[in-house]
Parts: structure tokens; C-alpha cells; sequence
């Protein structure tokens, strides 16, 4: 479906099954509201996540990519989020070469007790968002191949 | 594929702020769905049902329900595609509950969404695949950690079921908090008594290998198969030539090594046994307090001990044990109160704990059960109980109830006034919780019988006042400062996480809370297993529990273990990774990052080639992502599945 115009915008979410993902149940079971913009793609583990992903979330047409797993420590497959953490960090970095302010996207860790933490979570990044507004669209007649060539030089 | 779609109404859960049939009709216009509708329940009998013809009817080759969150209900479904014929990863749910209509209100937004998590789902079950398990072997032996009395019921009723067990325990003698107290509340029954003989059980059964002293350096495996090594730490006596005959604790000559058994309360000496009924009872040296250890002066115990067991120069050893299930009962620890300044920060010897006053109160304590003042040794007459010291206190942190303190302070009034019946026992109170059976009659029994002075109230201020120490509270229900006169101070101080508890997580790979407590599978259907497979747990680790409760899950574990041992084989996850031989260029990157070491090098006509250990592979994914040649892919999360999702998100 399109984003409901003027209300919403595209954030795509990658969380990680044990600790984000039961984050976001625990925050749904304590009725704990937030913004509707966010769409959750659940992963085993947030090392599982390739930066890939989130820059072709980008380059698709996302507003805001947000990926969230466990506390380090805490992961359920002892050291996937440390992974996770270096090599989303180092991506971020790149994001401005590719014309997108680092700010499109976050990475945080979410416990699956912290129910109320995950509304926090969601409710600022949904406003950071929406602060930087929709993010540039590759459009136009060409728009397919563009996005073909700067896929295939990833 | 063709795809049929299940929209719950949950109730009213979902149907309240989603427009389920709005959701299921617009499923009818994707690619690939022949079939949509809106259903009550879907998890229900008949729920069930329609799905199973639909399948039938429609000759579907996936299905996508939308419902609640798949960790509730996606094994559920699975089975209900199985018993059609499906495999059962052809199939995908789409979280409109939890992470839709119980999340926000506007109707408009959430059908939105709902659609899109549809869509989403649809797009990854077109790419996948019939995935099949295999069958391993599993080894029958269970490991419990913790020899609390949550840990005791479970090893006894595994080893009666006729397993082996092996328990590993830190302290010198296992019991737990349960061995230190004097009596157990309702019943004031003598905790020994009761729980002795359960120790001894231990001991004796043949099924049972106890390591006391020890801790679990390392956990490698997985379900059914799992490595464990064990660190017996060094106690300088030889265990399996030490009678416990005690010699050598009546001869040694320091005395001022700290008596952690009774909390503190009196000394020990440096070669000690922790307790008259201790098991394993042997003796083991403190080390920090040992002469001979320290100055290289002494040896008396060596010299005296009539079966030779004393080796000053003893080493901790590590032991190998392979086990296919583990319990966790490692219990809980106090709270460090010494953070209240109002409570004189532990500043006045006569404020002590409740656990200490359990061993003052204990005949077999440091005091052989009389109640002293520990300033002057001379018998209190007003004693003031304060409750919910480092509970329900969100300014340190604690915000949770610890359960249980209510009880035993009631409990220890009466004590009180049984050992000393001119006293006269004072309560500082929030409020009473007595919610087990015959709890409330019990505290009731305080107050009426035993004429305990409940004062609902905090207390501002501990101070001195002669040899004596004045408490200043306020009592809430009369509205007005109170000052008594007080000889002891008893603290009911909280629990909090057992010391080391998220150490030991990391090693099991099982979740805490915010303060430490081990997560529970779900907090209603499985609670006593965790997110791990084969790890189950017992006791105060999960959270502050009594003895009645933590017997309970003790026996639940134990029965969950045994329920996993009455097959001979498990079934693999077939979530797991896979090489394609043909793209592998052999570099050897997603050996280096599995945690789990379950990819090795293979040849394959000459060249090196990476090939993953399917029962060992764990299917986080951290491989995948790794590979530079996309030749590594988890199954049911490969780069396709998840791009496919990403791809239904951001078409607009
Ligand atoms: C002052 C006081 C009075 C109480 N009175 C009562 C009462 O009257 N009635 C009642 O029902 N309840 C009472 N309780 C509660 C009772 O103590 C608990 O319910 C009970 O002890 C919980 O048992 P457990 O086995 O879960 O934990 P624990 O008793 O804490 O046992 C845990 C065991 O695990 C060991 N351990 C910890 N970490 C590790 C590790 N990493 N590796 C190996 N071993 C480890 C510990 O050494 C310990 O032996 C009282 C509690 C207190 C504080
Ligand atoms: S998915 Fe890959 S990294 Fe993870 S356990 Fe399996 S082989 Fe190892
Ligand atoms: S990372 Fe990929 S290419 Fe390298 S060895 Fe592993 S599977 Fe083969």
C-alpha cells in the first residue's frame, strides 16, 4: 500500500527474533501506542542483517530504516549484534556518499522485556523522520535502470 | 505457489482498529493469492478447520495467516498446515496484533499497515521452500546448576525418573538460602528438617554426581548434546579422603575468617565446614585467611587431620561432563541496603538483616538460637522489623516486590516473641502481601496472637540514642510521626539477581530482564523454559519466589526434561545454512565469524570449499551476511526472502 499522504512515511525496521522482535510483542501486550509509519521485517539474529539491506530499503524508496537487536551480551547467538554494530556502523558512514543524511538510520538495542523502551524508540525515530521529511527518490523514466546499475555496483 | 490468506479478528482484538475483511479483500488482488478471508479465530478448532479444507479446496501451495505475534502461534499454524499435507515452512505470518491494532487506535492507518505486513508475508512465502528435519542423537543426562532447594526438586525428581544428573553448586555445601533459615513460614516448620534430608537425598542417589565448590567455566552444543567443563575450584583438602570428622576445625588456629554461611554474623576459622548438616560435608580452607598460605607458618590442620586430606598446595581443576538438557536454579542474592543513609548505611551493629537474623534465630547458628544484640550480646526487648528495604523502590533501582518478605517478617515476629515472650515486635509497613494459601491467616496470626504492632508507614531516620536506637517513621493511617525505642533493627531487604547471573546467561545464551532475572519461554505457557532449547530454569532466578513456588518449578522442570528424554532422537531445525558449492570461492570468512564453529573446510575436486555441520549450525545468519559471494545462505531467511520483503515494503 501506498504511505497515507501527508500522515505517514516509509520506515522499515529490521529486528532480531529473541530480544527486538519479543520487544515490540511485550510493547503491543502492554498497549503501549505508536506512530504508524514503521514496518517490521523479523531476522534471526541482527547479524544476520546485511548492510545491503538497509541500503536497498534507501534506494527503493524508504524514508527511515531502523534496525534494533539484542543488548550486547544478551544475544541469543553470543556475538551476532557485535557484527552487527561494525558493520552497520561502517555503512552509515557511507550513507552520505550515496545522498541520504546518516540521520535515515538508526541502530539500537531493545530487550524483549523492554516493552516500554520500544515505544520510546519508535516514537522518536518516527519523529526524526518525519523532521528530515521524505527521502530523494531516484524517479523518472530511467529510474529502473539506475537503480539496476547502482545495485549491480554494490 | 498458490496462496490462500487468514485474516483473525482475534476477538475483538484485531477487528476493533483493523478492518480484517478490507485487509483480506485487498490480499485477493497479490500476485500468487487464490484465496482470502476474514476468520474469529483462527487459532481455534474450527479456525483451524477452514484452513485445512481451504488448502484442500483450493489446492493451495502456501498460506499466510494474520493474526497475533508468530511467537505465540506460529508453531500452531505450522502443524495445521502439516495435517493438510503442507510442508510446514510453507507457510508465513503476518503480526497485526501486537505490532498493529493493540498499538495504536486510527483504523485507516492500521488496515494500511495490516495489508502491508500481508503483502509483505505473501512476497517471502513465494520464495520459500519445503524445508526437512533430521534426527540426531541425544545424550540423556541433565545438568542442574544451582543446589538451592528449587535445584534439589529438580535433580531428585530427574534421577527418579531415572536419569543421570550431574549438579554443579558454588558455595561449599549446596541448600541455598533455604539451609540458612531457622523456621519456613506457614507453617513454622523447621527449615532443616525438611529440607536436610532432601540434601542428604542428593548425596546418596546413585543417579546424581554432585560438584559442590564449583562454578560452569564454558558451555559449548546444543540441545540433546551439550559440553560442559566445570571449574572445581581449589579447597585445599582432599574431598575424597575428607570424613568431615571437623579436627581440624577445632584446632585451627585463625579464627577470623569470614562465616559466610551465617551471613556474617560470628567468625569462622580458616579451615571450615560451612554447617553441622552441610552436603558435601568436607572441609575446605579460605585461603586469604590461612596462615600457612599466606606466611608459608602453621600446618596444624595437615598435621592433626587423620586421613591425610590437607594439600596446601592444591590447584582449581576443570572437569569435562556431556549433558543433553540443563536446569538453571541459581537462586537470588540480596540486596546491598548499604545505600540507605536512613538506615544508618550499616554504620550501627544492632541493623541487621533478615537473613542474618534467620541464623540468629537457628539453634545451630552463632548464637545456638538465642536472640543478642550483636553490640553487647544482651537480649532486645523492643525489636523493629522495617519491610521492603531495596523493594518497590524505584530510587534505587528496584522497583519490582520481592514476594516474600511480608511472610518471613511476619514469621520472625512471631519467632521473636516465641523465643523471647516479653518482647514486644514492631512492623514498618507499605502494605501486607499474603496472597498464598494460608498466607493471609498467617500475618493475621502476627498481629492478633503474637501482638505484633503493624505500623503502615516508611521510616525516615535510624539514630542512636544511648545504647539503644531510636526509629522515626510516619504512620500513614493515623497520619502522624511515630518514634520507638528500639534495641534490634531487622531489615527485610530485597532480592535481586544472584551475584554472576548474567556471566552464567551468556554462557547458556538465555535472556535476563532489566535487573538479572533469567526470561522465561513466554510469561504464561513457558515458565520454566527459555529461549533456548533444552535450557530450562527453577527457582528465585526467574524472580523472587518462596519455597512452595520454587519446589513447584523445580518438579515443572524435571518434567519438562524428562518429557524431552522419553524420545531417543530430536529433530534438527532445517532453519539452517547452507553452501553452494558452486559460487563458494573457498576464502574461509564465514568459518572465521560462526560463533558456533559449525562450518569447516571441505575439499571439493581439489579445491578448498566451505561446508556447514547441519546439527551444529544454530541458523542465526551471521555467515550469510559474511559471505562475499552470497554462496552462504540460511534457509528461510535467505538474501532473496528477506530483499522480497523489502522489496513489497518500498514498490511506492
Ligand atoms: C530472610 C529470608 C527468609 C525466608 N523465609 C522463607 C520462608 O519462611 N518460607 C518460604 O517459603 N520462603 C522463604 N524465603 C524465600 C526462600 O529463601 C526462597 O524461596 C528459596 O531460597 C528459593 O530457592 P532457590 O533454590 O530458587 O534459590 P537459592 O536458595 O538462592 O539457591 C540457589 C543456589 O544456587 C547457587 N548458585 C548461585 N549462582 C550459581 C552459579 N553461577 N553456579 C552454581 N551455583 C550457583 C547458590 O549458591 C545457591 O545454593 C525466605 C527468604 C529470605 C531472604
Ligand atoms: S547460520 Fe552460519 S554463522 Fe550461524 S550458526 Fe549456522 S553456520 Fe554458523
Ligand atoms: S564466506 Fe562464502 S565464499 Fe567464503 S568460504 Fe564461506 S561460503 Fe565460501
Amino acid at each position: 500500500m501506498p504511505v497515507l499522504k501527508g500522515k505517514e512515511l516509509r520506515i522499515v525496521g529490521f529486528l532480531c527474533n529473541w530480544c527486538s522482535y519479543g520487544g515490540a510483542d511485550t510493547a503491543g501486550v502492554g498497549r503501549f501506542n505508536q506512530p504508524t509509519d514503521l514496518r517490521i521485517i523479523r531476522v534471526p539474529c541482527s547479524g544476520r542483517i546485511d548492510p545491503l539491506f538497509v541500503v536497498k530499503a534507501l534506494m527503493n524508496g524508504a524514508d527511515g530504516v531502523l534496525v534494533s537487536g539484542c543488548h550486547p551480551r544478551d544475544c541469543h547467538y553470543a556475538e551476532g549484534n557485535f557484527y552487527a554494530r561494525r558493520r552497520l556502523e561502517i555503512m552509515q558512514r557511507f550513507l552520505p556518499v550515496l545522498g541520504y543524511e546518516a540521520e535515515r538510520f538508526e541502530y539500537t538495542w531493545v530487550s524483549a522485556s523492554e516493552g516500554q523502551r520500544w515505544q520510546q524508540v519508535v516514537a522518536s525515530f518516527t519523529d526524526q523522520i518525519h523532521k528530515l521529511g521524505p527521502a530523494p527518490k531516484i524517479i523518472g523514466p530511467q529510474a529502473a535502470d539506475t537503480l539496476n546499475q547502482m545495485a549491480a555496483a554494490l | 505457489m498458490k496462496i490462500g490468506v487468514f485474516v483473525c479478528h482475534c476477538g475483538s482484538n484485531i477487528e476493533a482498529t483493523v478492518d480484517t475483511a478490507a485487509v483480506a479483500a485487498a490480499s485477493r488482488e497479490f500476485p500468487d493469492v487464490v484465496f482470502a478471508t476474514d476468520t474469529m479465530y483462527t487459532c481455534s478448532e474450527p479456525g483451524q478447520d477452514e484452513i485445512v479444507a481451504a488448502i484442500k479446496e483450493h489446492n493451495l501451495g502456501g498460506v499466510v495467516v494474520a493474526s497475533c505475534t508468530p511467537r505465540m502461534h506460529e508453531q500452531t499454524f505450522r502443524r495445521t498446515v502439516e495435517r493438510a499435507g503442507l510442508n510446514r515452512y510453507l507457510f508465513e505470518m503476518a503480526n497485526i496484533r501486537e505490532h498493529v491494532s493493540w498499538i495504536g487506535k486510527d483504523r485507516e492507518s492500521n488496515t494500511n499497515k495490516s495489508v502491508d505486513l500481508v503483502r509483505m508475508a505473501t512476497e517471502k512465502l513465494m520464495r520459500n521452500r519445503p524445508l526437512y528435519s533430521k534426527k540426531f542423537d541425544i545424550n540423556k543426562r541433565v545438568l542442574v546448576i544451582g543446589g538451592g532447594v528449587a535445584g534439589i526438586q529438580a535433580a531428585l525428581d530427574c534421577a527418579d525418573g531415572g536419569l543421570e544428573v550431574v549438579m554443579v553448586e558454588k558455595a561449599p555445601t549446596i541448600g541455598g538460602k533455604m539451609a540458612k533459615l531457622d523456621k519456613t513460614f506457614p507453617t513454622v516448620d523447621c527449615s532443616s528438617c525438611i529440607l536436610g534430608p532432601r540434601m542428604v537425598d542428593v548425596a546418596q542417589h546413585p543417579n546424581i554426581t554432585l560438584y559442590a565448590y564449583s562454578e560452569i567455566e564454558e558451555i559449548n552444543g546444543y540441545v540433546g548434546n551439550f559440553e560442559i567443563k566445570v571449574k572445581k575450584k581449589a579447597t585445599y583438602v582432599d574431598w575424597d579422603s575428607c570424613t568431615g570428622c571437623g579436627i581440624c576445625m577445632e584446632k585451627c588456629p585463625s579464627k577470623k575468617a569470614t562465616d559466610t554461611f551465617n551471613e556474617g554474623i560470628g567468625k569462622t576459622t580458616a579451615i571450615n565446614i560451612p554447617f553441622p548438616q552441610a552436603i558435601p560435608k568436607k572441609a575446605k580452607i579460605d585461603p586469604d585467611f590461612c596462615t600457612k598460605i599466606q606466611k608459608g607458618k602453621c600446618g596444624v590442620c595437615a598435621k592433626l587431620c587423620p586421613s591425610g586430606c590437607i594439600n596446601y598446595e592444591m590447584q582449581d581443576e576443570f572437569v569435562t561432563e556431556k549433558v543433553g538438557a540443563i536446569v538453571t536454579a541459581t537462586g537470588f542474592d540480596l540486596f546491598d541496603w548499604s545505600i540507605y543513609g536512613e538506615y544508618g548505611a550499616g554504620r550501627y551493629p544492632d541493623v541487621i538483616t533478615s537473613l542474618q537474623y534467620e541464623r540468629m534465630l537457628s539453634a545451630s547458628g552463632p548464637t545456638g538460637g538465642h536472640i543478642k544484640r550483636p553490640s553487647d550480646g544482651k537480649e532486645p526487648k523492643n525489636v523493629v522489623f522495617i519491610q521492603c528495604v531495596g523493594s518497590r523502590d524505584k530510587s534505587v533501582g528496584r522497583p519490582y516486590c520481592s514476594g516474600f518478605c511480608c511472610m518471613y517478617t511476619a514469621k520472625q515476629a512471631i519467632l521473636t516473641k516465641d523465643h523471647l515472650p516479653d518482647s514486644q515486635s514492631y512492623v514498618f509497613y507499605m502494605d501486607i502481601r499474603a496472597i498464598g494459601k494460608l498466607y493471609d491467616e498467617f500475618t493475621r496470626r502476627a498481629m492478633e496472637e503474637y501482638d505484633t504492632k503493624y505500623i503502615r508507614g516508611r521510616v525516615s531516620m535510624i539514630y542512636p540514642q544511648g545504647d539503644r536506637l531510636l526509629v522515626r517513621g510516619a504512620d500513614t493511617l493515623m497520619g502522624a510521626q511515630v518514634e520507638v525505642d528500639a534495641d534490634l533493627v531487622v531489615l527485610a531487604v530485597g532480592a535481586e539477581a544472584a551475584a554472576g547471573a548474567g556471566e552464567l546467561a551468556e554462557k547458556l545464551r538465555i535472556s535476563y530482564d532489566s535487573y538479572g532475572f533469567y526470561m522465561e519461554g513466554h510469561p504464561k505457557l513457558k515458565p520454566v523454559e527459555t529461549n533456548t532449547a533444552g535450557v530450562y530454569l527453577a527457582g528465585a532466578c526467574q524472580g523472587p519466589k518462596d519455597i512452595p513456588s520454587s519446589v513447584g518449578q523445580g518438579s515443572a522442570a524435571a518434567a519438562k526434561v524428562l518429557g524431552l528424554f522419553s524420545k531417543d532422537q530430536l529433530e534438527s531445525d532445517p532453519q539452517v545454512s547452507v553452501v553452494d558449492i558452486k559460487r563458494c570461492i573457498g576464502c574461509g570468512k564465514c568459518i572465521q565469524t560462526c560463533p558456533f564453529g559449525a562450518i569447516k573446510e571441505m575439499e571439493f575436486r581439489g579445491m578448498a570449499k566451505a561446508d556447514v555441520i547441519e546439527t551444529i549450525c544454530q541458523g542465526c545468519g551471521i555467515c550469510t551476511s559474511t559471505c562475499p559471494q552470497g554462496a552462504v545462505q540460511l534457509q528461510h531467511f535467505t538474501d532473496n526472502q528477506i530483499l522480497s520483503e523489502v522489496n513489497a515494503l518500498c514498490r511506492f
